[in-house]
């Protein structure tokens, strides 16, 4: 990865009439990067898509692509984007509407049929799109993405409502285009959705940016709890009374305990010797890191 | 421009495999056929040849078919792709909108100057079979015909303008039929209306003139009446067409496509997708 940054926001703000909106976004996106774009639906991640791509004018801030303002001729070269579930003319075929797209840009026609290939519609290439399933039309959008390799990838939901091959396959082409330079930011509604793959992870909260930063960091940060799951041998009432928690079929016992003290409890577990048979640890999940963040108290239930 | 041919070509095929060229042509033809063969019994009567009359009838026919033809066409055009989402897609392509809709205009005029060349000439056809035809009649064919060329683009454009407005194909659709009964029909009616009231005072003689002319729909009535005697006496507007100086018609025909595009334009330039 390399350290040129192609994408610069910088205190984005924009507030509909309906009130929701963007709130003081800043982040940058570097040559190569991959990032997660999370939030609930309404948190504003379309919303600053569209502000990046110049379909948006907003109210205040800055936003660079290269060094281009949004929507500019320069920027609108640079940038590729892909739309929330989008549906292709149905009378097309495949191959006709990436020629389309390709005399759109201005890119070479005979990188339509290599893209069909790439992205695995070479096949399917001279049928209509309204046979196509939806994991096809994906994979379509996302071969017009790589027309005239572009520095910015914006993808909206590329992963809903896709099987999980399909979406193994998408994340390939994901990958592809990071490694050939392209800054790829991904929206999603949920961090499960996301391949572990990204490189960084930003959560929206009502058009707020509440979290920036590597999956890594992110769930040090959160510092959620670790649940330790016990086994005991013969009467659960000892560890129940030493760790407390609760006790699950009279056997079990379950608790909770902060990231930095799971060294020592482990320690204390482990000084308990027969009484216990059997330990589960079980980290924060990313549902659970995603909600962490994500969810402001007033919204969870 | 090889943007706006890119979409053009597009558009096009689409309208192709929608089977809507073929349709509208049919349609016209047919409408074409049966008022051409229904005046075949009248045409010694008014002592006209045959295609005179059907061109009489043709004109009418066109006035109401033609909006209707261009408005169905070109309702969903922007609606629709900002429907599939697709929309928001091609307009992060380093292209403007004007070209987006311009190169869709191009196809979707193609489409509608092919069913109306095709639809209307084949009266032609069938009167000079039965040997019933005169170069004025002839030149008043091709003048319904290029005149129903242009009606029709003003309804296209008018269309454009309706689609960019709408959030759904289907509100496209509401207002495209609205656009249709108003301009079409209830604007003719209250100028009936009007002419009946004022009985043959100032404003039937200098106004009302005017007002047709005003509209491109009666505007292809009055430039194809004006093509030979006989066309005004089949059609009864003798008097309208003696009340306006030349070619107020047919600027009026010119004028509107123009001004209705550029009004589709400046309504799309402002949609945020």
């Amino acid at each position: 990865m390399s350290t040129e940054t192609i994408l610069n926001v910088l205190n984005l703000q924009h507030r509909f009439r309906t009130g929701a909106g963007l709130e003081d976004i800043s982040f940058q996106a570097r040559a190569g990067e991959r990032i997660a774009l999370l939030g609930h639906n309404g948190a504003g991640k379309s919303t600053l898509m569209k502000a990046v791509i110049g379909l948006l004018p907003f109210d205040r801030g800055e936003v660079s692509v290269c060094g281009h303002a949004p929507g500019s001729a320069s920027a609108r070269k640079a940038t590729a984007y892909l739309p929330e579930a989008v549906a292709f003319h149905p009378k097309l075929t495949g191959r006709e509407q990436l020629k389309l797209f390709a005399r759109l840009a201005g890119a070479p026609r005979t990188s339509v049929g290599e893209l069909l290939e790439k992205v695995g519609l070479a096949k399917a290439a001279d049928q209509r799109i309204g046979t196509y399933s939806k994991g096809m039309r994906q994979r379509l959008g996302m071969a017009q993405v790589f027309l005239g390799r572009p520095k910015l990838a914006l993808l909206d939901e590329p992963t809903s409502g896709l099987d999980p091959v399909a979406r193994h396959d998408l994340y390939a082409l994901v990958d592809a285009l990071a490694e050939q330079g392209t800054a790829v930011l991904m929206a999603s509604h949920a961090l499960t959705e996301i391949d572990a793959q990204t490189d960084r992870v930003i959560i929206l909260r009502s058009g707020m940016l509440v979290a920036d930063g590597a999956l890594e960091t992110l769930t040090r940060n959160a510092a959620m709890p670790i649940r330790f799951r016990l086994q005991a041998r013969d009467d659960a009432a000892v560890l129940f009374e030493r760790f407390g928690g609760q006790r699950i079929n009279g056997a079990r016992v379950e608790f909770a305990c902060p990231p930095e003290a799971k060294m020592a409890t482990l320690g204390e577990i482990a000084a308990l010797g027969d009484a216990v048979s059997d330990l589960e640890i079980l980290p924060p999940t990313l549902d659970d890191l995603y909600r962490f963040y994500a969810q402001d108290e007033e919204t969870s239930r | 421009m090889t943007q706006a041919l890119a979409i053009a070509a597009t558009e096009f095929r689409i309208l192709r495999r929608n089977r809507w060229v073929l349709i509208a042509t049919v349609l016209l033809a047919v409408f074409a056929l049966s008022l051409t063969l229904a005046g075949a019994s009248n045409s010694d009567a008014f002592g006209v040849d045959l295609l005179t009359l059907s061109v009489a009838s043709m004109t009418t026919l066109a006035v109401y078919l033609i909006p209707l033809l261009a408005l169905l066409m070109g309702f969903d055009a922007i609606a629709g792709d900002a429907e599939r989402g697709a929309l928001a897609l091609l307009l992060t392509y380093p292209m403007s909108r004007g070209t987006l809709l311009f190169g869709k205009f191009l196809a979707h005029l193609a489409g509608l100057s092919i069913a109306i060349t095709l639809g209307l000439g084949i009266a032609g056809v069938v009167c000079w079979a039965m040997g019933s035809v005169s170069v004025e009649s002839l030149t008043s064919l091709a003048r319904l015909i290029a005149g129903s060329i242009l009606l029709g683009a003003f309804f296209l454009a008018l269309s454009y303008g309706v689609s960019a407005l709408s959030t759904s194909t289907a509100a496209a659709a509401g207002m495209a039929a609205l656009l249709w009964l108003v301009l079409v029909v209830l604007y003719d009616l209250m100028l009936l209306g009007a002419v009946v009231w004022d009985d043959g005072g100032t404003f039937s003689r200098h106004v009302f003139p005017w007002l047709l002319a005003a509209n491109p729909a009666d505007a292809l009535r009055l430039w194809s009446v004006t093509a030979a005697p006989g066309q005004a006496l089949a059609t009864g507007m003798t008097g309208v067409t003696h009340a306006l100086p030349n070619g107020v018609a047919l600027a009026s025909l010119l004028i509107w496509p123009i001004a209705g595009f550029g009004l589709a334009w400046s309504v799309f330039a402002r949609r945020i997708p």
